[in-house]
């Protein structure tokens, strides 16, 4: 089978941008960038007892608010229901500016989506599974969570708010 | 003689496919309209945002699953007849056609049932239908027979294989044959993901025969489908590149050999792909996630093969037409030829699909854009224009053949692909530029006035420049649209008689099928490689998440 030089050439860069391709994506995960990826870490849940409100009754998930892990990390558990997040949408989550946040998100319903405005923080959110996400909060400011994954009729009224405040002005971060 | 002299039976089969098809492309068309213009808030009359979800899921439906499944069943009969030199329409054939009729009429229904809500049925669970949110039962009944008769058309275009093989022992397999065999191989080998997904899980879970499913393993079963299904949409077009476009720019394709070297890497590669849409799921480890994303990477090889075969073989095409020069031989291809122009422009845009797709592909630049209005703007572009502009503009060119009328309203044959290609330039780069500012996809008002700290900020230009944009395209490809369905309508309407100015005679590649060695049409061979990179891609984690029970973590339906 005869191939037009031309096209042996642009075969090869082909392949080339292909190779390149995948190096950017390498790169970004476990070079210098090194951006977190959602995977199976949050372990699996009951979505039925999240669904009673029974936190008690799971080993992965916890009633849902700011609990301070270590001095400048926390952990926040978010619950997505239709059609709101809680925390996050009758209340803003509370962190305090310079900290690390670890968020936990499950829903006891449907499949929804948590997206950070404007940032690279989203992932979805599945009944049984703990979405598992850790977030370093830099400045003071106001963030917008929307839910990105149709999930019902109300799902366009479905967000909520994370407030970043001055790490001087926090009073959160003891939900238990 | 004319397809439609030589092959009746046939010639009415893809007809009728055709009317099916077409009339779901004019109702989802309609529904895409009130979309653009509800969610950019320039126009909220026609339904209320609830109702908008309905709109949405018929709008996917519709063009995604009835508009594209009804138009390759038919397109394929005519590229094995005419391939093959026999008749395929029998009983076979009415019987997939009649069993995909049956499903779509029970999907439509439960579909558009939502909008009358003293029924109590409702199917408003979108074009991906993830559980636990759960459609009526005849939903699911109605997807499942539109999958089941697909594969019947599938069986009926190899048993046609057979017969000829039989007749024919040592030939090459006709190239447009080749090309829908390994099309259908690929479709085969990743359907039976939904099928599952449907069938076991699904309808009796919706029937209430079981209590339960894991939410995410229905949606690994449906992903498992979804890309590739982006690939049985693509195919066709790419029949069509392949074998019709050098024809109509007045030239012949290249190389037949490298024809089937690129059908063959779909075959292979576009089914160990479906985690790239789960990048962002909890309960897959990142591993899985990255070897999706190098094999989806590699697919861009025979796309990006195909853009050389196309854009070479217009060019030896405009070269015979007298063309010269490096670029200035654009100028003498067909311009005023509808069915070139809309093929040729249909390329063009999914030049640019296939760069935003592979933004979609990256592992970590995805999440930047998952589930934001960018999406759409990629797929608009990709099944959206390069395959169904593709699909309108060969029809210009198949329709007087299989019907044996003169193509009518020319003029605004003509204007049609020009209107599709600008609405869709502004409606596309405006969805693309909404969502690197994080604007949602899926939504009836994507705006939250009232919630503290939701603010999209445009890289380029505004936010507001950006929904008239969008709204403005979807109306023009709306009227485009319009036009082509006047153009078919009017036509199909015509006598029968005088000149066609078309013919179905294709010539034969620059370097035919004889240069291309015999183990490319070996079928079983690249179905069985296809089989184990499937297995190697998913079945550890399938495998993980059957042995800890097949339906737990387990969701109950929640009704829409």
């Amino acid at each position: 089978m005869e191939v037009h030089r031309y096209e042996r050439l642009w075969i090869a860069a082909s392949l080339l941008i292909v190779v390149a391709w995948i190096g950017t994506v390498t790169w970004g995960a476990v070079g210098p960038p090194g951006i977190q990826m959602i995977d199976d870490a949050g372990g699996t849940v009951d979505a039925g007892a999240i669904a009673d409100s029974d936190y008690g009754a799971t080993d992965t998930f916890r009633e849902p608010g700011v609990y301070q892990v270590s001095e400048n990390h926390y952990a926040v558990y978010v619950v997505a229901r239709q059609f709101e997040f809680e925390p996050g949408s009758a209340a803003a989550i509370e962190v305090p500016a310079g900290s690390r946040v670890t968020l936990y998100v499950t829903s006891p319903d449907v499949i929804h989506g948590f997206s950070v405005v404007g940032t690279n923080v989203n992932a979805m959110v599945i009944p049984g599974q703990v979405t598992q996400m850790t977030v370093d909060f830099e400045e003071p400011a106001t963030h917008g969570i929307v839910c990105n994954e149709y999930c019902g009729a109300g799902h366009h009224t479905m967000a909520g708010t994370i407030e970043v405040v001055p790490a001087d002005e926090f009073e959160g971060g003891d939900a238990a | 003689m004319t397809f439609v002299e030589e092959y009746p039976d046939d010639a009415k089969l893809i007809r009728a496919c055709f009317a099916v098809s077409f009339g779901a492309l004019g109702i989802g068309g309609l529904f895409g309209l009130i979309q653009a213009l509800h969610r950019t808030g320039v126009f909220q009359g026609f339904v209320s945002s609830s109702d908008y979800y309905t709109v949405l899921t018929g709008h996917g439906v519709l063009l995604a699953l009835v508009f594209t499944t009804f138009f390759i069943a038919g397109f394929f009969v005519w590229a094995v007849t005419r391939s093959l030199e026999q008749s395929i329409a029998g009983r076979l054939a009415w019987t997939w056609f009649w069993l995909m009729m049956v499903g779509t009429v029970l999907a439509a229904v439960a579909i558009l049932a939502g909008f009358v809500p003293g029924l109590g049925i409702s199917a408003d669970v979108l074009f991906t239908f993830y559980a636990p949110m759960a459609a009526h039962p005849i939903f699911y009944i109605g997807a499942a027979l539109i999958i089941v008769g697909s594969w019947i058309a599938g069986a009926n275009y190899f048993l046609a294989y057979r017969r000829w093989r039989a007749a024919h022992p040592d030939e090459r397999i006709p190239l447009q044959t080749f090309m829908v065999l390994t099309t259908f191989l690929m479709w085969y080998l990743s359907s039976a993901g939904v099928a599952v997904e449907v069938v076991v899980f699904l309808i009796p879970w919706s029937l209430g025969l079981i209590q339960t499913v894991d939410p995410l393993l229905t949606r690994t079963l449906f992903w498992y489908f979804g890309h590739p299904v982006v690939y049985f949409w693509l195919l066709p077009a790419y029949v069509v590149w392949y074998t019709i476009l050098p024809k109509l720019s007045g030239g012949r394709l290249l190389s037949d050999p490298l024809a089937r070297v690129v059908f063959v890497l779909f075959l292979l590669l576009s089914t160990p792909t479906g985690f790239h849409h789960q990048y962002l799921d909890p309960g897959i480890a990142e591993g899985f996630k990255f070897v999706a994303m190098t094999n989806t990477m590699f697919l861009l090889l025979p796309s990006l093969m195909t853009a050389f075969t196309v854009v070479a073989s217009m060019e030896h095409g405009a070269r015979q037409r007298g063309g010269k020069g490096y670029v200035s031989w654009l100028r003498s291809l067909p311009w005023d030829e509808p069915a070139f122009v809309g093929i040729a422009l249909s390329g063009l845009m999914f030049a640019a699909g296939g760069f935003s797709g592979m933004v979609n592909a990256g592992l970590n630049l995805n999440y930047l854009i998952h589930n934001t209005i960018w999406v759409p703007g990629h797929f608009h572009l990709t099944v959206g224009t390069a395959f169904a502009l593709t699909a309108m503009a060969v029809t210009y060119w198949l329709f007087p053949q299989i019907s044996g009328k003169r193509l009518q309203l020319k003029t605004a044959a003509l204007v049609q692909p020009y209107l599709w290609f600008f609405g869709m330039t502004l409606m596309s780069n405006a969805m693309h530029r909404a969502g690197l500012a994080g604007v949602p996809r899926r939504t009836a008002e994507p705006m939250y006035p009232d919630t503290p700290g939701v603010v999209f900020e445009g890289v380029v230009g505004g936010i507001g420049e950006m929904r008239l944009q969008i709204a403005i395209g979807g109306t023009l490809l709306f009227v485009s649209l319009c036009l082509f369905l006047a153009v078919i309508g009017a036509t199909w309407l015509a006598p029968r008689g005088g000149t066609l100015d078309v013919n179905g005679v294709i010539p034969e590649p620059l370097s035919g099928a004889e240069a291309a060695p015999r183990v490319l049409d070996n079928l079983w061979l690249w179905t069985a490689i296809a089989v184990v990179l499937v297995a190697l891609t998913y079945g550890i984690p399938l495998w993980a998440w059957i042995v800890d029970g097949v339906l737990t973590p387990g969701s109950p339906p929640i009704p829409v």
